[in-house]
């Protein structure tokens, strides 16, 4: 039994170290496993990580350059610059983001309207690295965030450069805004090949010469070679390459011009455009109402985008390069033109008005009722007579019209430096067959002539079409292409681009026709239409009343301003140059509804002019400085008769 | 004079005993590794070197008192101990700290004390206790007692929740019950059923060890969560390449991107400043330290002593393993210390008491024989 017991227990130690043995050679395979994985680790894959630890040690981080300055035609600032902190949120590296926001809410003062603006970026920019929830932090704010940075783990204050308007609403249809770029801003970056150079940069122009000078303003983005840790924190910086400043660009605007037309034109809408006739360059662009564009720098808040982008007034639409009107009256100087230079009229041609034109059993009515009784083509723009007109385009037919009025830049992009202009509607039997898909709307009838003569029909240009007619025909047919801006500075180089101005076409003009055109607009102002705005100005000038139908008028119905509702009154239109010999400016003046163009557009244009060329300042902030004491009596009812 | 000289080495043969001097050494070489590596990591708190030290003091001390212990009496402490552990588990469960979403922790005073670390040197002393206790007559009863005894607190760590000491806790048992001779068909049979168990158990598991489970097999799935440290250490342990990045010099580490690079994760700064050399010296001293505490347990006196000295040497070996198996992205990632270089007194504490059981069995190989 002993032996039994001992034997058992030599057996069992045997069996044990057996184990022991087993154990050992599992420890050997084990650790022989991992030597097969350091090996793997180390040896083969060795240069892939040593990379990518070369990777996690150095981080290239762009360096976004300052945007360049826009400055007016005299220097004046009107987009600028400001640094301020704003408290940005990585989503990438949140885990709640909701939760975050409402934490950092008893830290800085995060409202309402941060929120949902934070949300609608988000969801806007959907691989945005970081997003701001707070801008313009102030230190007290930036202080309290510091001591509690722990607590938020991917937010971060950074210190951002703004832009800024400082004129607010003044030129904001010029200027633009900048905004944070989006999906379609970065598919159009991609396509001009210049996204590395936008790393770093989270704003682009989206309207304006903010836009259509984006890349000159952009500037170049530098590089900070810098050594980071796995929180993304910079800890040393290895090497540097500065951001080049984006290139001032100066405007040929005149910010003081420009304000003043904008307070002439007060709460009403519509559109001013004034040129350099001999250079292109525009002086004064208006189109209202206006916006502030200062709103959309931090990321618009939705509740001001929705009662901009709602409002019926439309503030966003660019009316100067957009809005589409009937020329009215104000195109009859330009059919006079086709007229002479046609041979279908000569200075002499003369009619009988009684008040209306009879055409296929249908009668065009003069909008002076019994007409002007004999009128030459002097007279014809002088009183602006719509019967002379009516029967001129009947006589020159749609096509000769829209071969002449088409050389002025009627109906065709002016090719302004600013984007989202419109092409407008130059009338003639080519354009309705393109323009209708049935036969019966295709065919062009030659009733439908008859009121294209008098800037009606079909007719619909942009203001800056307009101007750049007038600007055409008073520099003697030479059309220079719009332009706002006059130079670009690169700051580094010092080096100045001019802008030069670009001849369109000089058009071959009679001297004499273009001289008896301008004549008659002179007399417009001093004797005719006008003359109740511009009877008194101390320089010379030429130029031509309009009133746009907005609704048809039924045969016989008469246009009763007061029957019609506010939006359905007629467009005031009235175009300007000055001085007659070798003019400096021409001007071009739409009040949306603002009924008779020498009631609502003529007094705006006169006062622009007069600071213009006299340096004189409204004498009240008032929206329709109407100066009636200067107006001859005799021509009070010349007024009606547009 | 001669006296003197005769009286310190007396003084010295006192102290020294039951110390084995190759136990020391190899744990007091991986120790030096450690705190090198620690001082690395721990740049920006250098007073976290000096406190590893004094952790390293009162380490020794238990090691030497536990060493003069004789494994007899420790056997006394077997029951006790186990029971007190899974009070306290019960205790944290019912009253712990949480931390991290995991309740761990039992406030002690001023200190907090994880019970299932306890539980780690508790489990085997039970274990081995209980099959020396019915050796005579061991039957597959007992292997089923064993079994019982293992499951209870493994269950009650594994709901802490902490999967990773309740495996490490899990081997413990293990390993005791293997030694003790189960046989190699149960132990077959059981590997089925434990496979079998899988499915319902991963049913159980938390969200977050699930993630930890499957990210193993795809780090780049959660790049910036439960991957990010398997993705960082790879990064470092293969970058160090065949000689290193040098004492100081590895980026990963300076650059803080390993997370928890004083604990968990140090051997990935180990392994980025000494590459595959200092792994391999790192390899073997581990594997000379495993093989003296195998030779021990082979030539332990009694079976108490020999299933736990056997036991507790193969700890030695689980925790190096997985921890490096971890870092070097080949096992999911637990919350293992790498022996004797991690940051951590009660690990420390824990390990150099292992150490000292094994001088105390060594020591006593022959005093029940005689």
């Amino acid at each position: 039994m002993r032996l039994g017991e001992l034997k058992n227990h030599e057996r069992e130690l045997y069996f044990f170290q057996l184990r022991i043995g087993f154990a050992g050679f599992a420890v050997l395979a084990a650790f022989a496993l991992l030597f097969v994985r350091f090996f793997q680790l180390q040896v083969v894959q060795h240069d892939a990580y040593a990379s990518k630890a070369e990777d996690n040690r150095i981080s290239i981080v762009p360096i976004a350059p300052n945007r360049g300055l826009m400055l007016d035609r005299n220097g004046v600032i009107l987009a600028r610059n400001f640094s301020a902190y704003t408290l940005e949120i990585f989503p990438a590296k949140v885990r709640d983001l909701e939760r975050t926001i409402l934490e950092l809410g008893e830290v800085v003062d995060v409202q309402a309207k941060d929120r949902s603006r934070f949300r609608k970026l988000y969801a806007e920019i959907r691989n945005a690295e970081s997003l701001p929830i707070r801008t313009r932090l102030t230190d007290e704010e930036v202080a309290r965030f510091a001591a509690n940075r722990y607590r938020f783990p991917g937010v971060e204050i950074k210190a951002r450069l703004f832009r800024q308007y400082p004129h607010g609403e003044l030129a904001a249809h010029v200027i633009g805004y900048i905004g944070r770029i989006d999906q379609k801003d970065q598919e159009k970056l991609a396509e001009l090949e210049v996204e590395a150079n936008y790393r770093g940069t989270d704003y682009i122009g989206k309207s304006g010469l903010e836009a259509s000078y984006q890349q000159e303003l952009h500037g170049t983005t530098g590089f900070e070679q810098v050594e980071i840790d796995a929180a993304g924190r910079g800890i040393r910086t290895l090497a540097r390459t500065p951001a080049q400043a984006g290139n001032n660009v100066t405007l040929t605007l005149d910010i003081k011009l420009q304000e003043v037309a904008e307070t002439a034109f007060g709460e009403r809408r519509g559109a001013l455009v004034a040129i350099e006739p001999s250079s292109g360059g525009v002086l004064a662009f208006v189109s209202k109402p206006g916006y502030d564009p200062n709103l959309f720098v931090d990321g618009i808040d939705p509740a001001s985008w929705a009662g901009l982008n709602s409002s019926p007034d439309r503030p966003l639409t660019n009316r100067a390069i957009a809005g589409i009107y009937p020329p009215g009256s104000t195109f009859k100087p330009y059919m006079a033109m086709a007229a002479l230079e046609l041979g279908k009229r000569t200075q002499k041609s003369a009619i009988n008005d009684p008040g209306y034109f009879e055409f296929g059993g249908r009668r065009f009515r003069d909008s002076k009722p019994g007409g002007h009784g004999y009128v030459d083509l002097y007279k014809s723009i002088v009183v602006s007579s719509d019967t002379y007109y009516y029967q001129l385009a009947n006589d020159l037919g749609i096509d000769a019209i829209a071969g002449f009025m088409g050389k002025f830049g009627f109906g065709s992009r002016s090719g302004i430096d600013l984007e989202g202009e419109a092409t407008g509607v130059l009338p003639s039997q080519e354009w309705k067959q393109k323009r209708f898909r049935r036969p019966e709307q295709q065919k062009w009838y030659a009733g439908e002539t008859i009121s294209i003569g008098i800037g009606q029909g079909y007719n619909a240009y942009t203001p800056i079409q307009l101007a750049v007619a007038l600007a055409t025909l008073a520099a003697n047919g030479d059309m220079y292409r719009p332009r706002l801006v006059s130079y670009i500075d690169n700051l580094r180089s010092g080096e100045r681009r001019n802008i030069e101005p670009a001849l369109v076409s000089r058009l071959a003009l009679k001297a004499e026709n273009v001289e008896f055109v301008k004549r008659a607009m002179a007399g417009v102002n001093k004797e005719g239409t006008g003359a109740r705005s511009f009877g008194s100005a101390q320089y010379s000038n030429g130029g031509k009343t309009g009133t746009a139908q907005v609704v048809g008028m039924k045969q016989g119905e008469k246009y009763d301003e007061r029957k019609v509702s506010e939006r359905h009154r007629d467009h005031s239109l009235f175009i300007v140059f000055a001085p007659l010999e070798s003019p400096k400016i021409a001007l071009v003046v739409i009040v949306e509804n603002g009924g008779f163009g020498a009631r609502a557009a003529a007094p705006i244009a006169r006062t622009v002019l007069d600071y213009y060329f006299l340096g004189k300042l409204p004498e009240t902030e008032s929206a329709a400085p109407v100066k009636r004491g200067s107006t001859p009596a005799e021509q009070v009812e010349e007024e009606e008769s547009d | 004079m001669a006296l003197a000289s005769f009286s310190a080495r007396r003084v010295f043969r006192r102290l020294t005993e039951g110390i084995d001097g190759t136990l020391l050494a190899l744990s007091l070489a991986l120790v030096a590794l450690g705190l090198a590596t620690l001082f690395s990591a721990s740049y920006e708190q250098p007073a976290r070197v000096t406190s590893q030290i004094a952790n390293l003091v009162v380490a020794l001390a238990a090691m030497w008192v536990v060493a003069r212990i004789a494994p007899q009496t420790l056997m006394r402490f077997a029951v006790p101990a186990y029971l007190l552990g899974i009070a306290l588990l019960i205790a944290v469960a019912l009253a712990g700290d949480v931390v991290n979403g995991a309740r761990r922790w039992l406030h002690v005073g001023v200190t907090r004390f994880q019970p299932s670390e306890m539980m780690k040197l508790a489990l085997p002393l039970m274990l081995a206790w209980y099959f020396h206790k019915n050796e005579a007559t061991l039957r597959m009863r007992d292997f089923a007692v064993a079994a019982l005894l293992l499951v209870v607190p493994v269950l009650l760590t594994a709901r802490q929740p902490d999967l990773g000491t309740a495996v490490l806790v899990a081997a413990a048992g293990f390993y005791v019950i293997f030694f003790a001779g189960i046989g190699w068909r149960v132990l077959a049979a059981l590997s089925v059923l434990g496979l079998a168990s899988l499915f319902p158990l991963w049913g159980m598991l938390h969200d977050y060890q699930r993630r930890r489970i499957l990210t193993l097999f795809d780090p780049t799935q959660d790049p910036l969560g439960a991957g990010y440290h398997t993705i960082q250490s790879t990064i470092a342990v293969g970058s160090g390449g065949i000689t290193g990045k040098g004492w100081l010099h590895g980026t990963q580490t300076h650059l803080e991107f390993i997370p928890e690079r004083h604990t968990d994760f140090i051997f990935a700064v180990f392994s980025e400043e000494f590459g595959l050399i200092g792994n391999l010296i790192l390899l073997s001293l581990y594997a000379l330290l495993i093989a003296r505490g195998l030779m021990i347990a082979a030539n332990a006196a009694t079976y108490f002593a020999r299933l736990l000295a056997a036991t507790i040497t193969l700890m030695f070996f689980t925790y190096a393993f997985v921890n490096m198996g971890m870092v070097a992205g080949i096992l999911p990632v637990v919350g293992v210390p790498l022996p004797f270089i991690s940051y951590g007194g009660t690990a420390l504490l824990t390990l150099f008491i292992g150490i000292g059981i094994l001088m105390s069995v060594h020591s006593h190989r022959r005093l029940v024989q005689t």
